[in-house]
């Protein structure tokens, strides 16, 4: 049991828990927080396995923002503990199992195939080697995402504007 | 004339093409809205026509003048081909032999002398571009059919003056009765047609093509079918046989003639007496090698013939209706064809064919001209005493009468008398169809003088103020004489050998029938016992005749009153006659009821409205059924949606991994 | 040495959670943490893959889907701002109006 095991069972184990608070907490409230433990838990993962750079944008985005964004958003909506209705009828029967079956499926289907694999960090320090990538290779999808960041503002905007 | 040598046998298109040309002409005359005058029509009716039995006589020099190699085989042109399926090819092609001659020459010289006189009798009908314009494509079709070179082509033709008779019936269409008789007509014939089809398609089956000169080779060759045997050939004669029934009236499928007096008298005079309803004749004629291979078809053929002529001559004896007695004749008539064909005499049958145009076509006219001098009138209970008063008229008729009967030196004598001569030497029971022969020549005259006298003689049984009788004009009586002239020579082609005549008719056809030997005799005749026993039947039928007419004189001259004692005497007899034996009936019981009603219960309501129409709105109701179950789904939840996305990805992956899934070595978890 | 599949199981793991929250969670907000919580699941095995084949373009992708989910998560937020303020309700349940 190395080290490194430990600290990855220990962070998986948290990505879970927090998972599964997602679920069984009621106030919507507590699923934001158990989803912040859980993506502090991926981040951790990340570092774990050398991509700093993805961890820390993890954190900073969507820790930092995109969560704040949702409690900012349950708190002026007064979002209050859920009601008890009913589930619709496939959901309630078949919901869990076919959850079961699809991870199930894509833990099969990964454990059949893949192998061991190298741990070691990257060759090319990550935020280097992903800025190089970024600004060659993918320029385009780059300039499509910032613009599409650019339709967001607006989108948001034109919405919160209806009010008046 | 070398430029024109050989230019109508070259193009023997021309001959059917000119009435076309008039039926187009005069018929697309009614869509331009001004009614051309009737000098207009008629020009370019009987122009064309006209010019159509000149380019037929035309076509005859030319072709007896061909080198005698060339005139033992049939001259064929070949326009262009109509099918060509895989091994089958229909051509449109047309043929000149002896046979397509002497039909050729009747059909466009009767015909032209019809139009003649339906200039005069039809002057004051309305609709005369129409009728002129369906005589001519008659005229068309009907050359169509005696010159075409396989049953195809022939069946075209048939099938366009089946046509053409439907149209002409049911001319007077704004009455109901004339066109139910047109009805009548077009669907009766098809019931023969599909014998007929279905004849041709074993022929075609057997030989491999249907050219007259390919199938006629190949049956040269074949053995002929024992008498009793129901060999290909002998079914497909006898079906091509129903479909002459059809069409030349006889049993079972005569009913339609009868009827079709519904038409104007021209009508009856072309189609239903000298051209069209010949077709069947002609049709086992030409077709006479196939016959001649299939004696028990032969025999069914002669058989059929005789009892018509008797069943037909029966009912004629007691009607009323001018037109219907000479409708009862020309079936029996026709039935005097047929037997002559079945028992071999090909020639004597087209002979009687001949003549019979002749007469009968002026018996019609005739009629005719009577009905049109009596204002209307068509029975003969309200006629009589017009001898003195329509003088060309009775004159000519009493020819046709003198030569339906068998009178010599009349042409219906020599055709006649081949015919019966020949009946009598086939074996087997020649003479039982001598016999009913005979009997039905007496019939023959019986009924024919009996019209003459109920007609033309005697006391007027009609009142003479009310009703002016007029002699016709010019265009109706030239037609008349004309014809009367050919009932009286036209026999003399045939003068049997024991006159010291030669039988330039037969001697005509022998190419086509091959020497007309005489048919089997049941004992070997030397030719003086052959010579007396002619004159022996000539004799015996000219005493026939001469007891139908004096039999006829008795009852309705002498003794007049006579002939309704008898008739009520013998009520029951008489009423059977004078409803033709309810055949009409009995097919309406029989046939037409039961499939009136099948069509209406079973394949209306069960087949078309259930079946086919539950199918189709079923299959309509049954996506909508299924349309509604499905949109369920879309029940707004979002969470459901998120369900069936997962069941979606879950069998994706399933379809994509599954194979790859499978226990396998190799893989190292 | 954390053997990859550790990884990629656990993102199996994470994404099977986050459809189970989706289907039974009634919160429209918690509906949408919950496809968060499927992203990142997907973020992880994209992350491990590109640490398996050794190359960067995995995390370039993560960094496109992390951008793509900030602003899906801004314009989602706001309809459904404006959607709880006119059905005023979060209840998933009663926003069904597009249905059969």
């Amino acid at each position: 049991m190395t080290p490194v095991l430990i600290v990855f069972f220990v962070l998986a184990a948290l990505a879970v828990l927090g998972a599964v608070t997602l679920i069984a907490a009621r106030h919507p409230i507590h699923s934001a927080l158990a989803l912040i433990v859980v993506m502090v838990a991926l981040a951790g993962l990340y570092l774990l396995q050398g991509a700093e750079f993805v961890a820390a944008v993890q954190i900073i985005v969507y820790g930092g923002a995109i969560m704040v964004l949702f409690v900012f958003v349950i708190m002026l909506l007064n979002a209050g503990e859920e009601e008890r209705t009913s589930v619709s009828r496939i959901a309630r029967i078949a919901g869990i199992p076919l959850a079961l079956a699809l991870s199930g499926f894509l833990a099969a289907a990964v454990l059949r195939f893949s192998q061991a694999a190298p741990q070691a960090p990257v060759a090319a320090s990550s935020t280097r080697g992903l800025s190089l990538l970024l600004f060659r290779e993918f320029v385009f999808p780059f300039e499509l995402t910032s613009f599409l960041i650019l339709v967001a503002i607006l989108g948001a905007l034109v919405l919160a504007q209806r009010e008046n | 004339m070398l430029i024109l040598k050989d230019l109508i046998l070259n193009h023997l298109w021309i001959i059917p093409l000119l009435p076309l040309l008039g039926a187009a002409i005069n018929g697309l005359s009614g869509l331009f809205g001004a009614k051309w005058p009737n000098k207009a029509v008629n020009a370019v009716a009987l122009g064309s026509t006209g010019l159509s039995f000149l380019a037929a006589l035309e076509c005859v020099r030319e072709f007896l003048n061909l080198p005698p190699a060339q005139l033992a085989r049939p001259w064929v042109q070949q326009y262009f081909t109509w099918i060509a399926a895989g091994t089958f090819r229909a051509g449109f092609d047309l043929q000149i032999d002896h046979l397509t001659i002497v039909m050729l020459l009747v059909v466009t010289g009767v015909g032209w002398l019809i139009h003649i006189y339906a200039t005069g009798y039809m002057s004051h009908e309305g609709g005369y571009y129409r009728f002129f314009s369906y005589l001519n494509l008659f005229m068309f079709f009907m050359l169509i059919l005696v010159m075409a070179a396989n049953y195809v082509l022939l069946f075209v033709g048939w099938e366009g003056v089946g046509l053409a008779s439907y149209l002409l019936i049911g001319f007077y269409f704004l009455k109901k009765s004339a066109s139910d008789a047109g009805k009548k007509a077009f669907i009766v014939n098809r019931i023969g047609d599909f014998g007929f089809m279905l004849g041709m398609f074993l022929l075609f089956r057997t030989f491999g093509s249907l050219d007259f000169v390919t199938v006629f080779d190949k049956a040269r060759e074949l053995p002929a079918d024992a008498l009793g045997q129901f060999g290909i050939i002998t079914i497909s004669c006898l079906l091509l046989f129903m479909g002459a029934t059809g069409k030349s009236a006889q049993l079972p499928l005569y009913v339609w003639l009868p009827d079709a007096m519904e038409g104007p008298t021209p009508v009856s005079a072309l189609i239903h007496a000298a051209t069209m309803v010949t077709a069947g004749v002609y049709v086992v004629a030409r077709s006479h090698i196939l016959f001649t291979h299939a004696p028990t078809a032969m025999l069914v053929v002669a058989c059929v013939g005789a009892a018509t002529a008797f069943f037909a001559a029966t009912i004629g004896l007691v009607q009323t209706d001018i037109k219907k007695i000479l409708a009862y004749s020309t079936v029996s008539q026709l039935g005097y064809m047929f037997l002559a064909c079945g028992v071999g005499a090909f020639s004597a049958g087209i002979f009687h064919l001949m003549t019979h145009a002749f007469f009968k076509a002026l018996l019609f006219l005739a009629a005719g001209s009577v009905i049109h001098a009596m204002g209307g009138e068509q029975e003969v209970t309200r006629m009589g005493g017009l001898s003195s008063k329509i003088r060309w008229t009775y004159l000519t008729m009493l020819m046709a009468t003198l030569a339906i009967a068998g009178f010599p030196p009349f042409a219906g004598f020599f055709s006649k008398d081949a015919i019966l001569f020949s009946a009598f030497q086939h074996a087997p029971g020649g003479q039982f169809l001598y016999a009913v022969g005979l009997v039905s020549a007496l019939l023959t005259a019986f009924y024919m003088f009996r019209l003459i006298f109920l007609t033309f003689h005697g006391q007027p049984r009609f009142d003479e103020h009310h009703v002016h009788v007029h002699e016709s004009p010019k265009s109706m009586l030239g037609p008349l004489v004309v014809l009367a002239l050919l009932s009286i020579v036209g026999g003399w082609l045939a003068a049997p050998s024991f006159w010291g005549g030669t039988d330039y008719f037969s001697a005509f056809l022998s190419p086509v029938f091959g020497a007309e030997a005489a048919p089997e005799a049941a004992t070997a005749l030397s030719v003086a016992a052959e010579h007396s026993l002619e004159i022996n039947m000539a004799v015996v039928a000219v005493l026939t005749a001469l007891a139908g007419l004096l039999l006829a004189f008795w009852l309705y001259l002498r003794k007049p009153g006579s002939a309704d004692q008898l008739a009520k005497s013998m009520r029951g007899l008489y009423t059977t006659l004078l409803n033709k034996y309810y055949v009409d009936e009995l097919y309406a019981a029989v046939i037409i009821r039961p499939l009136v009603w099948i069509s209406d219960n079973v394949l209306w309501r069960a087949v078309d409205a259930g079946g086919i129409d539950g199918a189709v709105n079923g299959a309509a109701s049954g996506t909508t059924a299924i349309g509604d179950r499905l949109r369920r789904a879309h029940s707004g939840n979002a969470r459901s949606y998120a369900v069936w996305v997962v069941i979606g990805a879950i069998l994706i992956l399933a379809v994509i991994f599954w194979p790859l899934l499978k226990p396998a070595a190799g893989m190292v978890p | 040495m954390v053997p990859a599949n550790y990884y990629l199981v656990l993102s199996a793991i994470l994404f099977g959670l986050g459809i189970v929250a989706f289907v039974f969670k009634r919160n429209i907000i918690t509906l949408f943490m919950s496809i968060e919580l499927m992203l990142n699941a997907v973020n992880l095995a994209f992350v491990t893959f590109s640490q398996v084949l050794g190359k960067l373009d995995g995390q370039v992708f993560v960094l496109f889907v992390i951008v793509v989910a900030a602003a899906e998560a801004a314009v989602g937020l706001g309809i459904i701002i404006l959607i709880a303020r006119h059905r005023q309700s979060l209840n998933v349940e009663r926003m069904d109006l597009m249905k059969f």
